[in-house]
């Protein structure tokens, strides 16, 4: 497994180091996407990766797409990755539907949208808001009570909105009379298990590319430390600056560990526990490294000029995105809290309570 | 222009990964866990935090030897089950958890017996293994000196070499249990300091009591006596007590470092307060506590899933010393956070004398705590290795 995911990351890594040029980076700073990026990965079928064979992916197991996109965060690629195989075509896979070639994009209906069947039609009107990459998905999946939609490019209107790193986190009007094969929810047998299934994978997502993205962060900071020269050395000579550094990889290796093992977790069924964790540890570290690798590259940092912001803007933005570690915690604390006497431990070790 | 593909890539530290553990354990778990619910019940033991300092229960460690749960890594030749870095981690998190007497037995089922199996003579694994399997013998760690703590190195504890042996002179301080151990391995320096300050330093083996061995109680703060100054006034050593080569102490210490600093016990000496807490915050019925547990407990499952991590290249045969120090420096702070949570949330007054688990809990956690972020390396020191790693040192 583990020699599966170094082939894989080095591949994705090769293609990152090529495409994501200062052009390239430009256009897809300013709301756009890495639009090359895409089709080299599609070409290379990453793009499907934990899609089963059967309905048209690569196959490979979250894990697999997991190792992926810390790649991408940690390159800042922008590309909706993780909405593409972890999400939309996990949607349409398991509902039986075959997966289309072009970035989808995923999401959860809130009380804005309205999915009515009526005869051989489905009614979706209404909005959905900050959805991710909306601009660019040529389909769109939605979430919504009693099953899933899927709109295509055209079907719906899109209001550009961004996140704080300027990803395309747009405003969707929808308002539409689909033929009623549109409305995929009816191969699904609980509505509910999909729902809470999606907002897992929505959150080890965030995760995982918050954890290649606080990786970024330390890799810059640490090389910044190196070469800015201060009373006549280095800074990284100095033991406070030394100790900031060393504190950002503990934070570092801490999510990235804990992404690894929620999706190999999640790779045996959707697993709550895993997932909150995950995303509770990925959303707090990120504050604390985007914090420390400001601190140690002084004022540049803090400049449009210095690359660091694009890493820095998205540990921002994606530890709120697929809940924030406050919401995350409050769900696991409400799990610890019902676990009966003594079952804290059995509780955060996945086993059954003996005591 | 920095490019993430840089040499940095290649760091060892990355290359951790999570370690899933075999099914076949969970029957051990469920064995121990359910033998420490018989022992709390049927009041043999009792529940305390940081019990592997506190917690010296010879006969605990005795019926813990009974089932094969010491020296669980020894080969079956010298009374082991030949068992893997993961079954002890498995054994050893669910007797911290519990918050069971495990200090009797710790240093030696931790580094003394893997010392001994990696360096000792065929004699020496004989004389010692089965007995520390057995729950019959325990160690002493003879490390810092009165001006050696965080510079290890530095130690001034002289072996001078004679006819047969070696004559040893110089103090130990802070060894746990020296006053009950049956033995202590110390870092003694064998040849004069050169340029290499890791050279000429030897790993000896001592067996206590002895009458040229003075052994002084040095009391924490707490008044609880655990710690000792160890005095070795001219002991005569045969030739047959040294631990490995002499000369390569430094880096027989090192190597156990990976497995001193990495284990459950860098993360759980709090975890009977935390337990106790979220029982009576169920009780209370006190949802909006929850946040705040759940942030704890997130912290905790991931510390659980770094340090299996590390067990699981230990197991592979790895030594991830800096991995190591990450999760001790993190583990150890986390044994801290847990103390403020529970005197924010718990209601109660820290309280030695409290017939309440909360009070009486937070008393000891906190009356230890101090201790949770200095030894086997200061925080500090430990963040200094991970510098080093990143290469900025």
């Amino acid at each position: 497994m583990n020699d599966v995911h170094d082939t894989l990351t080095a591949v994705v890594r090769e293609v990152c180091a090529k495409l994501s040029g200062a052009e390239i980076r430009a256009r897809a700073d300013d709301g756009g996407w890495n639009a090359p990026l895409w089709a080299a990965l599609e070409e290379l079928g990453m793009t499907t990766i934990a899609v089963p064979e059967e309905a048209g992916g690569s196959g490979g197991t979250i894990s697999d797409a997991v190792a992926v996109l810390q790649v991408l965060g940690e390159h800042a690629a922008a590309i909706p990755f993780a909405e593409s195989c972890l999400l939309g075509g996990w949607l349409l896979a398991r509902c039986g539907e075959p997966v289309p070639r072009g970035p989808l994009t995923a999401t959860v209906a809130g009380d804005g949208l309205h999915v009515v069947r009526h005869g051989d039609k489905v009614g979706v009107r209404g909005s959905i808001r900050r959805v991710p990459w909306a601009r660019q998905a040529e389909h769109l999946l939605v979430v919504h009570g009693a099953g899933v939609v899927l709109l295509k490019a055209g079907e719906f209107e899109v209001l550009p909105r961004t996140n704080l790193a300027g990803e395309p986190r747009d405003d969707v009007l929808v308002d539409r009379s689909l033929r009623a094969d549109r409305d995929l929810g009816r191969g699904l047998t609980e509505a509910s298990s999909v729902l809470d299934e999606f907002q897992q994978r929505a959150a080890l997502s965030r995760a995982a590319l918050l954890a290649g993205a606080a990786r970024r962060a330390l890799a810059l900071a640490v090389d910044y430390a190196g070469e800015r020269e201060q009373f006549g050395r280095p800074i990284a000579r100095f033991q406070a600056v030394q100790q900031h550094l060393a504190a950002m990889a503990g934070e570092v290796l801490a999510m990235r560990i804990a992404v690894d093992a929620a999706a190999v977790a999640v790779g045996e069924g959707p697993d709550v526990l895993a997932v909150a964790a995950a995303k509770t540890t990925t959303s707090g570290s990120a504050g604390v490294v985007a914090s420390l690798a400001h601190q140690v590259h002084g004022a540049l940092g803090y400049t449009a000029e210095h690359p660091l912001h694009r890493t820095t803007t998205r540990l921002w933005a994606w530890r709120d995105e697929g809940g924030s570690e406050h919401a995350w915690a409050a769900a696991l604390g409400r799990r610890a809290l019902g676990a009966g006497p003594g079952g804290l431990w059995a509780l955060v070790t996945a086993t059954e309570a003996g005591r | 222009m920095t490019t993430a593909t840089s040499g940095r890539e290649r760091l060892d530290l990355w290359q951790l990964r999570p370690a899933v553990l075999p099914p076949e354990l969970d029957q051990v778990r469920a064995k121990v866990r359910a033998f420490v619910a018989q022992e709390v019940s049927s009041g043999r033991i009792t529940t305390r935090c940081d019990q592997w300092l506190g917690g010296w229960d010879e006969a605990f460690s005795r019926r813990l030897g009974q089932h094969g749960w010491l020296g669980m890594t020894f080969p079956a030749a010298y009374g082991g089950a030949a068992a893997g870095a993961l079954a002890r981690f498995v054994v050893t998190e669910e007797l911290l958890a519990a918050g069971a007497p495990v200090a009797a037995h710790w240093i030696a089922d931790r580094q003394s017996g893997p010392g001994l199996l990696r360096f000792g003579t065929e004699e020496q694994k004989r004389a010692y293994l089965p007995r520390i399997a057995r729950g019959e013998c325990f160690f002493a760690a003879g490390m810092s000196e009165p001006d050696t703590g965080s510079d290890l190195a530095s130690v001034r504890t002289r072996g001078t070499r004679v006819a047969g042996g070696w004559r040893i002179s110089g103090t130990k301080v802070w060894a746990s249990g020296a006053h009950r151990a049956h033995a202590m391995i110390a870092l003694v320096r064998t040849e004069a300091r050169t340029a290499d300050r890791h050279a000429g330093l030897t790993q000896v083996l001592i067996d206590l009591p002895d009458p040229d061995v003075h052994i002084r109680p040095i009391l924490l703060l707490s008044g609880e006596h655990h710690f000792n100054e160890v005095v070795f006034d001219d002991v005569f050593l045969p030739d047959d007590r040294v631990l490995g080569a002499p000369g390569a102490g430094w880096q027989q210490v090192t190597s156990e470092l990976a497995m001193e600093r990495s284990g459950p016990e860098r993360v759980l000496s709090t975890f009977p307060l935390l337990s106790a807490l979220v029982d009576r915050l169920a009780s209370a019925g006190s949802e909006a506590s929850a946040p705040r547990l759940g942030a704890l407990v997130a912290r905790l499952w991931t510390l659980r899933q770094m340090s299996l991590a590390v067990a699981g290249r230990l197991e592979a045969g790895a030594a991830p010393a800096v991995e190591a120090a990450l999760v001790k420096d993190l583990g150890t702070r986390y044994e801290g956070v847990v103390i403020e949570a529970a005197r924010e949330l718990g209601g109660a007054v820290p309280d030695l004398g409290s017939a309440d688990p909360v009070a009486l809990l937070l008393a000891e956690s906190i009356l230890h705590s101090p201790g949770f972020t200095l030894r086997g390396g200061t925080n500090e020191i430990l963040r200094g290795v991970v510098a080093k790693e990143l290469g900025v040192r």
